[in-house]
């Protein structure tokens, strides 16, 4: 069996199905509305296993499943080299959203990292700690900043509401996703014109054939020419 | 190889610095974070084993043994000191899984204000006496020398404060550098700001810590760095020199003497560089075949401020057998502006296992 992790609920199911479904692959859920159970049809030799998006990297990593459905910036943050775990098979073209830097509107002098590394360092020499950014990609986000060289800010964990976490003053920035930039907006916030860390969509992906048996290489390539890739 | 030939190892070095009149001393392997944090940010946490505990807050599992031996040695007064130790420290090692995530350092620490030359060339001496006759090719660089000609270019404080900032960023020292230099353009976002009658216009919500006192004194700031002329073509091309070279070390103390003529701010550190291959020389190290690198050690973690240096074995994909330095700076941070000038070097013994058992 070649097992394939869709996220198991929301608009990401929903557009998942669509995808696979306008290829002539049915996804569904089997069973009653609250029962994480799948079913494939158009295609043999197809497990669908249905898991929280969020777990779908960890579940590849570890083999448990083959092929899965999630978001680019998931995998990015979750697993270490993730060139080497795991193999983009097709971009889906939904779920889009863009990793950004934000900072307040009413910073007028900060447009660019460059800019944020300095504010960084006043702030820091004035309030006798470093600039606290927000987040739940702690990983991209370092690596990121890292590359570019800014200094004397501290990551600050949030797992929701980030945008508010400025007004709060529990954060001077925050590094987190968004499709539209409306929230930022409505929250008095504003992305960084070089800030953008990882421009993110729903993408299939497979673990590496390697170890995988004749049969499930066998059900891949069907699958693959089924869906046109 | 079992851990207990590395422990066998490890302890065999560590007898070695002991008989050099090092003290032996432990530290915990649980250390409160907060130190860390403050002086490493981010770096920390992204090459640290980070815990909570409800009851002491946020912990670390050592990552290196320097700065639990500072904080040591600052409670006991002692001066001159020598330190050794011996004992597991652990690194994430996100981006080479390969790499040990723990393994066993020997040490030994200086601190000795009389003579830094001296004890430079003590700290390098010892660790090459210990590696014995390991066939391992030995690195050497000197970050005050780059410190001292940053501190002497003529131009404002606030560029230099910014660019002695970074020298261990190389990447955003070469782009402030060029900024300053006005070899990159200005920012049009920047240009427009300070064109500006009123930057506040369309500022949005005062939101957050960050003050607007505080972005209106970073606008002063850029304004008098927009009038401050450029650092010249010729400072810039001696910095390149500087931060390029990559010779033998009596080849480079004659080229920065040279250098010296038209940069004199890095004199004092070039006498220092003289008086260090003097010390090494009296040691039997030998000038004429020791590489110095001006770049190197601006990429380790931001705490070596002097001499720096390594041992490296053939095979590229090990890591250095033995690293150490000079780290003053860090003392004064961690001494509430009391500098105690300090060097000292690490060996990993399994590193020096495997590369006896190569040759």
């Amino acid at each position: 069996m070649l097992k394939l992790g869709v996220p198991s609920k929301g608009r990401l199911m929903e557009k998942t199905f669509q995808w696979f479904g306008n290829r002539g692959v049915t996804l569904r859920k089997s069973g009653s509305e609250r029962e994480y159970a799948g079913a494939v049809e158009g295609i043999d030799g197809v497990e669908l296993v249905l898991l929280s998006a969020g777990e779908i990297p960890r579940e590849l990593a570890a083999g448990r499943i083959q092929m899965g459905v999630t978001g680019s910036d998931l995998v990015r943050e979750k697993l270490v080299n993730w060139e080497k775990t795991v193999r983009e098979v097709a971009p889906l073209g939904f779920g889009g959203a863009d990793l950004i830097i934000a900072v307040p509107q009413a910073w007028v002098d900060v447009d660019t990292l460059d800019d944020l590394d300095a504010a960084a360092a006043a702030f820091r020499a004035r309030h006798g700690h470093r600039l606290r950014i927000a987040t739940k990609y702690h990983r991209l986000v370092r690596d990121f900043l890292k590359q570019a060289g800014v200094a004397d800010y501290a990551l600050i964990d949030s797992q929701g509401a980030t945008e508010g976490t400025v007004k709060n003053e529990t954060a001077e920035a925050i590094a987190d996703i968004t499709s539209t930039g409306e929230t930022l907006r409505a929250n008095g916030l504003k992305i960084l014109s070089d800030g953008m860390i990882h421009a993110s969509q729903a993408t299939l992906f497979r673990t590496s054939r390697r170890d995988w048996s004749t049969e499930q290489r066998r059900t891949f390539k069907a699958l693959e020419a089924r869906l046109g890739l | 190889m079992t851990l207990a030939a590395q422990l066998a190892e490890a302890d065999r070095l560590r007898d070695l610095f002991a008989a050099r009149d090092a003290v032996i001393v432990q530290t915990d392997v649980l250390q409160p974070a907060d130190t860390l944090l403050d002086l490493y940010g981010e770096d920390i946490r992204g090459r640290s084993y980070l815990t909570s505990d409800p009851a002491r807050g946020e912990m670390v599992l050592r990552p290196d043994f320097t700065v639990p031996v500072v904080q040591m040695h600052m409670q006991s007064h002692a001066d001159p000191a020598r330190y050794t130790y011996a004992g597991k420290v652990f690194r994430k090692q996100d981006s080479d899984p390969d790499r040990l995530s723990e393994f066993v350092q020997v040490g030994y620490e200086v601190f000795d204000g009389v003579n830094p030359a001296l004890a430079d060339a003590e700290v390098f001496a010892a660790i090459r006496d210990a590696l014995g006759d390991l066939p391992l090719r030995a690195a050497t660089g000197d970050i005050g020398i780059l410190m001292a000609a940053v501190a002497g270019l003529r131009t404002s404080d606030a560029r230099k404060a910014a660019l002695a900032r970074h020298i261990w960023r190389p990447r955003r020292f070469r782009a402030l550098l060029d900024r300053f230099g006005g070899r990159s353009p200005v920012p049009p976002t920047r240009a427009a700001l300070l064109a500006a009658s009123d930057p506040f216009a369309h500022a949005g919500p005062d939101i957050g810590k960050r003050s607007r006192a505080e972005v209106a004194d970073r606008i002063a700031t850029l304004r008098d760095d927009a009038a401050t002329p450029p650092i010249s073509e010729e400072e810039l091309a001696l910095l390149d020199t500087l931060t390029g070279l990559r010779e033998t070390s009596d080849h480079v103390l004659s080229q920065l003497r040279d250098i010296a003529v038209d940069m004199p701010a890095i004199g004092p550190a070039v006498t220092r560089l003289s008086a260090r291959l003097d010390a090494l020389e009296d040691h039997g190290v030998d000038i004429a075949t020791l590489e110095f690198e001006g770049s190197y050690g601006r990429t380790s973690l931001e705490y070596y401020d002097g001499f720096v240096f390594g041992f490296y074995a053939a095979d590229p994909n090990l890591p250095p057998v033995a690293t150490g330095g000079r780290y003053d700076a860090l003392t004064a941070r961690l001494g509430d502006g009391n500098a105690v000038p300090a060097v000292g070097g690490v060996i990993r013994p399994d590193l020096v296992l495997t590369v006896r058992g190569m040759a």
